[in-house]
């Protein structure tokens, strides 16, 4: 549904986004992960054809965003950064006027509007002005103006932005229950939200894509995936370390914590992790007093902080 | 059209959601009135006609249609909704005229409650209405011109009171061109060259507009209030594409 080729964006000297490519197919959600000013907002601008692109091509459907901007659009609901919302007009107004310019009259416009404001909560508010609502209500209000045409394609630039810990799971389910059906995209930098709801994630700093993968691909690759975490009571750490460097099949050992005669450790295993590592460890701990032993599946934010430090590692 | 139209419709109610509306009307009206009878001299000229009324017009709306078209793309970018429209299945140029039209539509709602000036003029005299109508058919027309010129300038900042400005001047230079005590000095100044003084007010609103306050609604002067607006409206596309890359 979305083909994005060798996208490119560059303001004067600075480049935005370099070289991005990635496809969304339907059933897909694509989480967008990036420190700030990797250029993920930019890349969606470009998708939504907010931004023209300085190289590259989106294309939307069967629809070439530049070459055929209107039909590609009606395809897309979009929710901006900010959440913006038109501040003078009422919840109602706002997504009547939503509804309308999307070419829904009459009776569909009124099925719209209302499904919306179901979806996301807004009746008890539908009356008022955008001007005096809270900033979660004004996002459900922009969020609900993406959907409003039930569209095929959604792109969401961090949607649970600004949102309670109930609103932030409601949305999550609304995405992941609406991924079903739709591709959609959002960028977020809450990793425990691609988890929860994504399909696939992309990783992009300083403009370039540097991961594209399933969470559990990814997870996957976290510098401590694999590796066997074992916590004893009750030993000298180099007594430990240097045991456990001796296991076969071990690269190498890491001390974690030695704290009130309790010693963490984790172990590297020189290829992939597999049950006889593990065996081997276990059996190097025998005559420990063991407190903890299990084989860590690594954290995406550690993945995500090993890929994409640089930036901030240099200030 | 369809989608102009749900455009204007949204412009023209948040004119309406807001004091802004009911303050421009009721000032509008106030000055106008307080020009024609106190400032214009309209009893003291004991003729049955408009001129005292028409007169100030150019003056009036170079402060108040600045007021009124300031908000229009300045507002959108402030906010951000002008993503929220540039990514709607619309072309900018629908955006553009839908915005125009609605503002405009507004000031001639404005223009339109003058009727009572028509009603007591009728009322005194036998006034040419060929003559009235024309005048008001230029007013309308100089409105727009001013308005796209604002829509311009709008488009240029996200600061309304910038945009404002830069109107008010703008416009200012378009009444100076042709004012008579201006043209007067460059025509002193430049005895031997008619042809730049002819030139420089040829592109002055004041010497369109005389022929309309007249009753004359002549085709070149026509042309000229649309082109002001279609050359604005057409730079307003193009900053507004700039704006975005």
């Amino acid at each position: 549904m979305i083909k994005v080729e060798n996208l490119t964006k560059t303001f004067g000297p600075k480049v935005a986004v370099n070289d991005v490519s990635f496809t969304v197919q339907r059933g897909e959600v694509l989480g967008f992960l990036g420190p700030n000013g990797a250029g993920k907002s930019t890349t969606m601008r470009m998708v939504t054809g907010f931004l023209p692109p300085t190289a590259g091509r989106v294309t939307i459907g069967t629809h070439d965003m530049l070459e055929d901007p209107v039909p590609a659009k009606r395809l897309i609901g979009y929710l901006p950064e900010s959440a913006p919302c038109y501040s003078d007009m009422t919840v109602h107004g706002f997504l009547s006027f939503a509804a309308e310019i999307r070419g829904l009259r009459g009776d569909a416009k009124k099925t719209a509007v209302h499904r919306a404001v179901e979806m996301c909560f807004l009746e008890n508010v539908l009356h008022q002005s955008v001007d005096t609502l809270s900033k979660g209500y004004r996002h459900r209000t922009c969020f609900a103006q993406s959907i409003i045409h039930d569209p095929e394609i959604l792109v969401m630039d961090e949607p649970t932005d600004g949102l309670d810990p109930n609103q932030k799971h409601e949305i999550r389910q609304l995405i992941k229950r609406m991924g079903e059906k739709k591709a959609i995209i959002f960028s977020t930098h809450i990793l425990e939200e691609v988890e929860a709801a994504c399909t696939r994630a992309i990783i992009i700093d300083l403009g370039k894509v540097v991961a594209n993968g399933t969470p559990q691909e990814l997870k996957r690759k976290a510098p401590n995936a694999g590796a066997i975490l074992l916590r004893v009571n009750g030993v000298a750490a180099e007594a430990v370390t240097g045991k456990l460097r001796a296991v076969d099949g071990a690269e190498r050992v890491q001390l974690v914590k030695d704290e009130n005669g309790t010693v963490t450790a984790r172990v590297f295993p020189k290829s992939s992790s597999n049950g006889e590592f593990s065996k081997a460890v276990g059996a190097a701990a025998q005559g420990w007093r063991v407190e903890e032993l299990h084989i860590e599946e690594g954290k995406l934010d550690e993945y995500f902080r090993s890929i994409t430090a640089s930036d901030t590692a240099k200030k | 059209m369809g989608n102009i139209t749900t455009i204007a419709k949204r412009e023209l109610s948040a004119y309406f959601a807001s004091p802004v509306a009911y303050v421009f009307i009721v000032i509008f009206l106030l000055l106008t009135g307080f020009f024609t009878f106190m400032v214009g001299g309209f009893f003291e000229r004991n003729v049955a006609d408009l001129t005292a009324f028409f007169l100030w017009h150019p003056w009036l709306y170079l402060f108040l249609v600045p007021a009124v078209g300031m908000r229009v793309w300045s507002e959108e970018r402030r906010q951000g909704t002008i993503e929220l429209l540039m990514t709607m299945p619309i072309t900018p140029w629908q955006a553009i005229m839908g915005k125009f039209l609605a503002s405009w539509a507004f000031l001639g709602l404005a223009l339109a409650l003058t009727f009572p000036v028509v009603i007591t003029v009728k009322y005194l005299g036998n006034p040419d209405l060929g003559v009235v109508s024309g005048a008001y058919i230029g007013s309308f027309l100089l409105a727009g011109a001013y308005l796209a010129i604002t829509c311009l300038t709008s488009a240029l900042t996200r600061n309304q009171v910038i945009a404002f400005i830069i109107s008010v001047v703008v416009c200012l230079f378009l009444i100076l061109a042709g004012w008579p005590p201006v043209t007067n000095i460059l025509t002193k100044a430049l005895p031997d060259n008619r042809w730049i003084v002819e030139l420089v007010s040829a592109f002055s609103v004041m010497t369109h507009f005389e022929d309309f306050q007249r009753g004359v609604v002549d085709s070149r002067h026509l042309l000229f209030f649309l082109s002001v607006i279609g050359f604005s409206l057409f730079s307003t596309s193009v900053v507004l594409r700039s704006v975005r890359s």
